[in-house]
Parts: C-alpha cells; structure tokens; sequence
C-alpha cells in the first residue's frame, strides 16, 4: 500500500490540526462536518488533549475564546447554520485578538437550508461574519491535502499576526475521501512565552487582561487602526493563490475551494480543444489576491473572466473590484446543493466566446 | 484514464466499501482517486450510494453523474442509476435481489447473482465482493492481482474471514 493514507476530508482536517498543535476542541454536532468532532472526541487525548461536546455552538466559540485566552491551541468546527450562531464570539476574539481556528464546512442556505454542498457563506467568511470592523485570515482549499497542509500551519499564523483563521471548506471537501499524506507533529510554543496568554502564572507582572469592550473612542478608535494595520500585513504577507495555465491564457475562469478544482478539469478539457484557458483560485479569500487578477486584466490578450461558485455570485464583487471593471466577468452558479460539472463549466466559456 | 464509477444499494450491502476497495486499487496502481458518499437525511433500509473517480490526473469533481460503471445491489438503485451509465458503459445487476431486466441495449449490462453466490461460499454478507469480482473482470480498472492484494490487505486481521472472501471474490470473477 501507498505511504499515503485514504481520509475523509474531514478526519484528515482534524488530524491536520492535531499535527498543528490543536489540543482543545469545542464542538457542536452539524451535518456535513460531524466526522471532525468524532475523530477529535478520541483522537484529541490520544495527544494530551481535551474535547468538550457543548451545550450549544455559542457554548463552544466561546470555549474556544477561553482556551484561547490561556494561550492553548483551540479550535472549533461548524457548517453553515452553526457557524452564524458563532458570529458574536468570532467578533469578540477577532477584538480581543486571540489566536484560534474555526472550520466552517459549508452547507446551502439561508435558514437551515440543505445539507448538500455550497458556497453561500463567502460575503460572512470575508467580510467579517459578525459585527464590526474585523477581518479572519480565511483559506478555501480545494483539496483535502490542501486544507490538512493549511491547517498544519494554521496557529503559526494566528499567533503571529493574533487574527484568528477561519478555513472555509464545504459539504464536498469535508465528506470526500482522497489520499493525504501527514507532516510529524508539531513542537508547541510553551503558552507561557506568550506575551497575551492568560495562564494564572503571572503575580505581580504586567496584569495581561483579554478584552474586547473599549467604551472611550479615544481607545476604541486607536484599537481598530491596530487591527486595521494587521489586515494590511495580512495582505502583504499571507495572500495565496494558485494560477494555473495563466501564462497564455485568453480567458480565465475563476473560483474558490472545492470548485475550483472542478474548474481545473475544465481548463485541460478546453485546452484539449484548443482553447487557451486558464484558472485563477484564491487559497486565501481573506485578504483576496486582487493583484494577481489585476495584472491579467491589464494584459491585452485576456478577453475575459468567468466566474464559478456555488451560489447566486459573491466573490465575483471582489473579482470585479480587483479588476476594476476592466474585462468583462460573466458568472455561473449553482444553488441549493448543486454542485457544477466540468461539461457545464466548459459549454458557458464556449458559449462567451462564440 | 479517467474511470468514474457510481455503486448503490441498501445501507449495509457494503456498496461504500466495494467504492473504497477500487479506491485503494487505484492508489495501489499510483492513480489518483476520490470516493465521495451521497449522504443526506439517509435512514435505515434506505438507498446510500457512492461515487468513486480513478484516472491518471488529478480528480476534479468528485460528484459522479455520468458514469463509465455503475453497480446496482436493489431495485431502486437500477431506477435511479440506469440513465446515468454512459453510452458503452457497464452496469452490474445484483440480479439475486433485482429481477427486473435492463431495457438500454447501447450498454453492457453484467447480471450477477451476488446474494446467492455468496451465500453458496457461507458467507451472505459478503455479496458485495461477488460484484467487485464481477466488477474487475469486466469493466474494472483494477487488475486481478490488484484486486488480490487490495482484499488480502484489508482482511489482514481476519485471516478466516479471507478464505470465504476469496472465494466470493473468484465466483464473482469467473462469471
């Protein structure tokens, strides 16, 4: 047998976060990400660990906003629905400024919607989700491989930029099974080498306080251009995108996670048939690589894009911002637990370039 | 190479496992592969399905819905999958527990007994290893010493269990 090892999405994004340093995970059971609390539930004191099923999804982000707080690897997993309900807590540790991970297998909506896969919640995982000015770090790997290698590194992030990451996967990548492949465990910072953590063990230091509540704007305001100033270096530092066939590219399709894959296929149909197709994916959809949609707008022998994702169109707004309207973006979607095909995908760009 | 295969039957007639024995196939083989269950409010006695992708390039979408083989264990299973076999693509027939015969004349279609041949082995659980037999003599993209090496893998700890195994798989295989 191959060294690589057959995972559900989901099994193999716990596993990864474990490799990562996770050792507390709060959850709340919601279909299709239930296989991450139960792999957790044993696999996390296999570790020296601890796993709490919680009352309630506002329960667990706030279990996790806690751990947080003490410095340890925290985490908590979701899909749709229960990743609104943990909206308030995100706010509060995006501005108390604790690292942790969220993952948010996404499922169709509004309301409690299906169970089937969908992309619905793109606008809440970048814009912010919850109230006020905040941002996460979001990532939307298109592979289980992808997401188990993000999440290795996930708190490495989140600890040094003190944003939390939020992982926004969907129904196919947490219940697909492929082979991965796992780096060794991760060595863990001691809690106690961070300057935020609030581990008890601290008399007559520096008080280390986690808050979120600045009531004088005279404070609240320089606050937010503290966190304004960590998005810039977001943006700087951790945009991630992947280009594929770009180079010579006449057209180029776009989207996010599991699509995008899908679109892969498509692009080598079409190149298959001559025509010269490319794909632009952003692994980090927080910040969004606009520059790298930028310089193909500018070259003259792009005519256009399409966008694919599966919902009515989102991050085609970020698309036509990035490009500042200079191409043309024609969009295809799918709703309510549809998922698209290559064939679909590859029938629109032949029908927008006739 | 690209082999996309949809299997279907009652929860418990081992249809995921038949997509996760030609899934390991593949990797034995050094292809890329994907399974992906359907799963949604499914209940006991119902129909669960899967969907598996084995080709020589990374797997796009997951989400099978033409196939190059389908593999049927009920009836509701045929009803369903039948318009989803491409032209020239197989579908296998667990012809113990579907009496119904297959009305497209542009596919091959493989009729197998499974139930009976596996409880002819003394092993009736084991009537989806009759079809994977089945599966790899046709239609797979597996080879018979992959399969061999797949199943022998599997059952490593349960070396009784095997014997019977085998015997299911060749009966399946010599059809």
């Amino acid at each position: 047998m191959s060294e690589k090892k057959l995972m559900k999405g989901n099994e193999a994004v716990a596993e990864g976060a474990i490799r990562g340093g996770c050792r507390y995970f709060f959850g709340y059971p919601i279909t299709p990400q239930n296989e991450i609390p139960e792999y957790m539930s044993w696999r996390i004191r296999e570790v020296g660990g601890d796993f709490i099923q919680a009352e309630s999804e506002l329960a667990a982000i706030n279990m996790v906003y806690g751990a947080a707080g003490a410095g340890a690897r925290a985490m908590t997993s979701s899909s749709s629905p229960g990743v609104s309900l943990k909206q308030e807590g995100i706010s509060y540790i995006a501005m108390a400024e604790l690292p942790c991970v969220i993952v948010n297998m996404t499922r169709s909506g509004p309301g409690l919607g299906g169970i089937q896969p969908s992309q619905g919640d793109y606008f809440q995982a970048t814009k912010g989700g919850g109230h006020g000015d905040y941002h996460l770090l979001t990532y939307a790997p298109s592979t289980v491989q992808e997401a188990v290698d993000l999440l290795y590194d996930a708190w490495d992030k989140s600890e040094k930029y003190r944003v939390p990451v939020f992982i926004l996967g969907d129904g196919i990548l947490g219940q697909i099974m492929e082979p991965v492949s796992f780096k060794p465990m991760k060595e863990m910072p001691d809690p106690e080498t961070k300057d935020f953590a609030t581990t008890g063990k601290h008399h007559g230091k520096d008080r280390r306080i986690v808050n979120s509540l600045y009531i004088e704007p005279e404070i609240c305001e320089p606050r937010n251009l503290e966190l304004q100033e960590k998005y810039r270096l977001l943006a700087e530092n951790e945009t991630m995108c992947e280009e594929y066939h770009c180079d010579d590219a006449e057209y180029i399709i776009t989207a996010f996670g599991s699509v995008g894959r899908i679109v892969r296929t498509a692009v080598d149909d079409l190149r298959a048939k001559g025509l010269k197709v490319g794909m632009i994916r952003p692994i980090t959809v927080y910040p969004f690589p606009s520059a790298v949609y930028k310089k193909y707008a500018d070259k003259a022998s792009v005519k256009g894009f399409l966008d694919v994702e599966l919902n009515a169109g989102q991050m085609i707004e970020d698309v036509k911002l990035s490009i500042e309207c200079k191409k043309p973006v024609e969009f295809l979607g799918k709703l309510g637990g549809y998922v698209v095909s290559p064939e679909e995908i590859c029938e629109k760009v032949m029908e927008v370039l006739k | 190479m690209e082999s996309r295969i949809v299997m279907s039957g009652f929860g418990g007639q081992g249809v995921l496992t038949i997509g996760k024995y030609i899934v390991y196939g593949g990797m034995h083989d050094d292809k890329e592969v994907s399974w992906m269950p359907s799963y949604g409010p499914e209940m006991r006695g119902g129909t669960a399905s899967c969907s598996v992708v084995v080709s020589d390039r990374q797997v796009g979408s997951p989400i099978v819905t033409m196939a190059d083989v389908v593999i049927v264990m009920n009836k509701p299973s045929l009803t369903k999958f039948l318009p989803c076999v491409k032209k020239g693509g197989y579908i296998f027939v667990n012809s113990s527990l579907i009496d119904a015969k297959v009305d497209r004349d542009d596919i091959n279609v493989v009729y197998v007994p499974a139930n009976e041949i596996a409880e002819a082995n003394k092993n009736g659980r084991s009537a989806n290893i009759v079809m994977f037999g089945a599966y790899v003599k046709h239609a797979g993209v597996t080879s018979y010493d992959t399969a061999v090496s797949v199943l022998k893998h599997m059952f490593e700890k349960k070396p009784a269990v095997l014997e019977s195994v085998m015997k299911c798989f060749e009966a399946g295989y010599a059809l």
